[in-house]
């Protein structure tokens, strides 16, 4: 029987090449409102942790004995918390850490993953299995519950924290990695070059880290709302940051106190604004990368 | 052919298909007819529009695709002033179809006989559930599935290739409809397990009366069962007329080019004709004739920038080329 | 079937043992003598450095380190978690008065999770690309980012100290009873909780439904004739359940951790607010057996998640593909 040739590029395809595939994903990004929005407002809150600690030059940790749990007034634009510190010096201050700890411990856990995924996705095999077994456990266990036990026998400070995030949150990377790494290695290219000598490393740094960047940064994203949260919730139950230090969850803390919860909103709304404004900007930019980087996603 | 009422007559369908580029046309005003009981095949490349002209027409297209205009006239009634209700009614009990694919086709976690009954039940509400199932196992064996009772109640993973587009004949033939529209029913299938399956449409179609809708991009198929054919190229009918005088005389480059690239038991496999280049993407249809970049009759003339209508050449058989007299004169040459 | 759930039985079998390992390298490199958790600090009557010497011997303290594990995970296996620090209870005792707590909160929790989420993740996709599917999916990715315990705030500051309609606080009111008190103590951190989850399953719902929706078969129901609510409910919705089952059972530990943070809030006396007074009291045993009973709620939930998988689709249940 004949057949009439079937061969033919998927109609929506072939436009598309007349624009650079970069270019397109920029365009792609765009579109969605929501995500320029959030990419905007990361830029500013950024930008006004680095900047208005210039403007605002109280010392965060200074004590004014003379207003104590102060509503908002000149001298105190966001008023002063219960050991009478400025709430919006603290609130920079606090945004500083907060987003410090949430791009470190994100990158972190970016590179484990990464980085063990590669591993399993370039040997296969038993290391493979051990791998995907090791990412299965870490990943059904929820990281704050592991997190706050890590705390709880380390005790918490500054470095438990960025080092426990990124110690048990890089599961999603590492399965993004290992599923590209894997597709790539069974590509007759990537086979030639290994039969021509070049080592896993090379292999690694040449092939396989330009292909899982865009992919990679888009899960880096949501790691780093993840980090955020997760600091921001250590923090509120006073197992993150330490005091005297400020961070946007351990202000949260105080408000546990119902007097302050009802009396005192200065003390609780701008830091948890600002958590759940920057958390929202974050995912907002994820989504947008997402759709950006693989347009077959749903929208 | 007298003139019997057709029983679906297709008139200047037009679809287009919103994409990320704007809105696509892939069915550029294509018209045919079903009379009752005939088979027609519809053949053309993937991209053609064979398949959209029909799911237009019983309103399946999927949510991007909307028909502009056009007439689908099935048993008087025309198909696109109907509402979703009436289409439903006549879906499936009037008008069965056959898909390409019978795993992706059928449901994966519903029974091979749910699946059939429901579509009996829904279309005759007084049926019970037993006799409904009773029915199932008849259709079923009539179908050639061996243990119909117990294949029934197996679900399609369990089935074979084969036997799932059995099943997926039983499920379309399951109200008697007037009309079958079997899309492509062979492609996914083994080439051993292909005739059969063509041989039992044909089968079902001979027992019920019901006209056919063929459509394949294998003109083997077509010649093997079609009283017409229906050529169809970037979304336009190029020649349609009676299996033998198309096949005896095609009046389009693009059909003979098909009929050359048939296999021939006096050449061999090797010299295997095809048809220079790709087929169109239907978002950058050339202007003109759509087959005009590929067409060697064409040579670029001038006149294939203006699109051909489709005209007669003898009673029932008709082209849409600036040049079938040359081509059929080439014809008799090379005869 | 059966190959496809004892493979999975296997696996939590090693998860577990793994924990236990964990557990045990845990209490090895804790403060504290094991021996001395092991009885009771206050009731205990008697020669207690005796007692604690009889305990050693008995957990072979000087034992290779292997043995000692295996006679820790006997008396663990019996049910002797130790007593805590700061109460003198036995650790299991405590935990079974701390669990119905925490039962009732994720369970509430869970049922508002799965009526709000899934029903608004499968409208959205019926729905694509319109203004409730926007709003859907804006308010649905709010869920995932505002950290529960601010909603939790702004909860209590609304609806209980504004409007003064829910209670600030606590299970049951001071000597109160019957359905409705605990009622109004369960509303808000349940429904903050609920809402905390339901984003996830919004979108789970959302994408797995439009994955259907795109399926060939959808057609062929559409071919026979059927309606609407006949396509959608008998053939798209059953085959998008598939996967949701499965995230849904999985979630259910990260709903723990989310009611870990609600506890405290809402002083409810549950497992996650045992955990952190056992943390500022520095109570290991009571720690050690928070940690293992979220070892065996994963464990567990990712047994039922592979369970229902396996009854929901015929592809599992028959043919046993694993």
């Amino acid at each position: 029987m004949t057949v009439v040739q079937e061969v033919t590029p998927s109609a929506t395809q072939q436009p598309e090449m007349a624009v650079p595939p970069g270019r397109l994903a920029v365009r792609r990004f765009m579109r969605h409102r929501l995500a320029v929005v959030g990419l905007v407002v990361l830029v500013l809150m950024g930008l006004a942790t680095l900047v208005l600690p210039l403007i605002v030059t109280t010392d965060p940790n200074a004590v004014d004995p003379t207003a104590f749990r102060r509503p908002p007034s000149s001298e105190h634009p966001l008023g002063t918390d219960s050991a009478g510190r400025d709430v919006l010096a603290r609130l920079i201050a606090g945004g500083q850490i907060s987003l410090l700890v949430g791009l470190i411990a994100a990158f972190g856990a970016t590179v484990i993953g990464m980085t063990l995924g590669a591993v399993a996705g370039y040997f296969g095999g038993w290391v493979d299995a051990t791998i995907s077994r090791l990412t299965d456990v870490v990943l059904s266990f929820p990281t704050l519950i592991v997190v706050i036990i890590v705390v709880a026998f380390v005790g918490p400070s500054l470095t438990t924290l960025v080092l426990a995030i990124a110690l048990f949150d890089w599961p999603t990377a590492c399965r993004v990695v290992r599923g590209l790494t894997m597709s790539l290695r069974a590509q007759d290219s990537i086979t030639g070059v290994i039969g021509l000598g070049a080592g896993p490393l090379r292999i690694l740094r040449k092939h396989v880290v330009p292909t899982v960047v865009a992919p990679l940064t888009v899960v880096a994203t949501i790691l780093v709302a993840q980090a955020i949260m997760l600091e921001a919730a250590l923090s509120f139950l006073g197992l993150g940051v330490p005091p005297p230090s400020a961070s946007w969850g351990n202000m949260l803390n105080e408000a546990q106190s119902l007097s302050i919860l009802e009396s005192m909103p200065w003390l609780w709304l701008p830091p948890g604004l600002a958590i759940a404004l920057t958390v929202l900007a974050v995912n907002f930019v994820g989504d947008g990368l997402r759709d950006a980087v693989d347009p077959r996603t749903t929208r | 052919m007298t003139a019997a009422e057709p029983l679906l007559a297709l008139r200047d369908v037009v679809t287009t298909f919103r994409t990320d580029m704007g809105r696509v046309p892939a069915v550029n005003g294509v018209s045919y007819s079903v009379l009752p009981g005939e088979t027609v095949g519809v053949v053309g490349e993937s991209g053609s529009g064979k398949s959209v002209t029909v799911t237009s027409a019983l309103g399946l297209l999927p949510h991007s695709g909307t028909v502009e205009s056009g007439q689908a006239v099935f048993a008087g009634r025309d198909l696109f002033t109907l509402g979703e209700r009436e289409l439903q009614r006549i879906r499936g009990r009037e008008i069965g179809l056959i898909f390409q694919d019978p795993m992706s086709a059928l449901n994966p976690v519903m029974t091979i006989g749910r699946q059939i009954s429901e579509g009996l039940r829904r279309h005759d509400r007084r049926l019970s559930r037993s006799a409904a199932r009773a029915r199932v196992v008849e259709l079923l064996a009539e179908v050639g599935i061996p243990n119909p009772a117990a294949r029934a109640r197996q679900y399609p993973h369990e089935f074979s290739g084969g036997m799932r587009q059995r099943a997926m004949i039983a499920m379309a033939m399951a109200n008697r409809p007037r009309l079958l529209i079997a899309d492509e029913p062979t492609t996914a299938l083994d080439v051993t397990v292909q005739a059969q399956i063509l041989a039992l449409i044909a089968q079902v179609q001979a027992e019920t009366g019901a006209a056919l809708i063929m459509i394949t991009h294998d003109l083997g198929v077509i010649a093997e069962i079609a009283d017409r054919v229906v050529v169809m190229y970037g979304g336009r009918v190029v020649e349609t007329g009676p299996i033998g005088s198309v096949f005896g005389k095609p009046g389009h480059p693009y059909t003979r080019g098909l009929l050359t690239s048939l296999p021939r038991l006096d050449r061999p496999a090797a010299e295997l004709y095809a048809i220079p280049g790709q087929p169109p993407n239907p978002m950058f249809l050339p202007d003109g004739c759509a087959f005009r970049v590929r067409c060697e009759q064409s040579q670029n003339r001038v006149e294939c920038w203006t699109q051909p209508d489709l005209t007669a050449l003898t009673p029932g058989h008709a082209s849409a080329c600036h040049f079938s007299h040359e081509l059929a004169a080439s014809e008799e040459v090379s005869r | 079937m059966i190959a496809f759930l004892v493979r999975r039985l296997m696996i939590s079998g090693v998860v577990l043992a793994a924990m236990s390992i964990l557990l045990f390298v845990l209490l090895q490199v804790m403060p504290g003598d094991p021996a001395e958790m092991m009885i009771d600090p206050f009731s205990f009557a008697g020669n207690r450095e005796e007692a604690v010497a009889r305990r050693r011997e008995q957990l072979g303290l000087d034992q290779p380190v292997v043995v000692q594990y295996f006679r820790w995970l006997g008396e663990l296996l019996q049910g002797n978690l130790g007593y805590s620090f700061s109460s003198g209870r036995a650790v299991s005792e405590v935990m079974t008065t701390r669990l119905s707590g925490t039962i009732r909160l994720m369970g509430a929790s869970m049922l508002i999770a799965v009526l709000v989420g899934i029903p608004v993740g499968i409208v959205a996709a019926l729905r694509r690309n319109t203004a409730v599917d926007y709003t859907a999916s804006f308010v649905s990715l709010l869920a995932i980012s505002v950290p529960s315990f601010f909603v939790a705030l702004l909860g209590i500051y609304v609806f209980a100290l504004t409007l003064g309609w829910l209670p600030t606080a606590g299970m049951n009111s001071p000597g109160g009873t019957g359905l409705w008190d605990s009622l109004r103590y369960l509303i808000l951190p349940a429904s903050i909780l609920g809402f905390a989850l339901a984003g996830p399953y919004m979108r789970y719902a959302r994408s797995s439904m439009l994955e259907v929706l795109g399926q060939d078969f959808l057609v062929t129901a559409r071919s026979k004739g059927l309606s609407r609510l006949q396509v959608v409910g008998r053939h798209a919705l059953r085959n998008a359940m598939i996967p949701l089952v499965t995230v849904a059972a999985i979630q259910i530990p990260s709903l723990f951790a989310g009611a870990v943070v609600i506890e405290q809030i809402f002083a409810w006396p549950g497992m996650g607010r045992m955990a952190l007074e056992a943390i500022s009291a520095r109570d290991y045993p009571i720690l050690l057996g928070f940690v293992m009973a979220v070892a065996i709620l994963v464990v567990v939930c990712n047994l039922l998640a592979d369970l229902a998988y396996a009854i929901i689709d015929p592809r599992i249940r028959i043919g046993g593909r694993a």
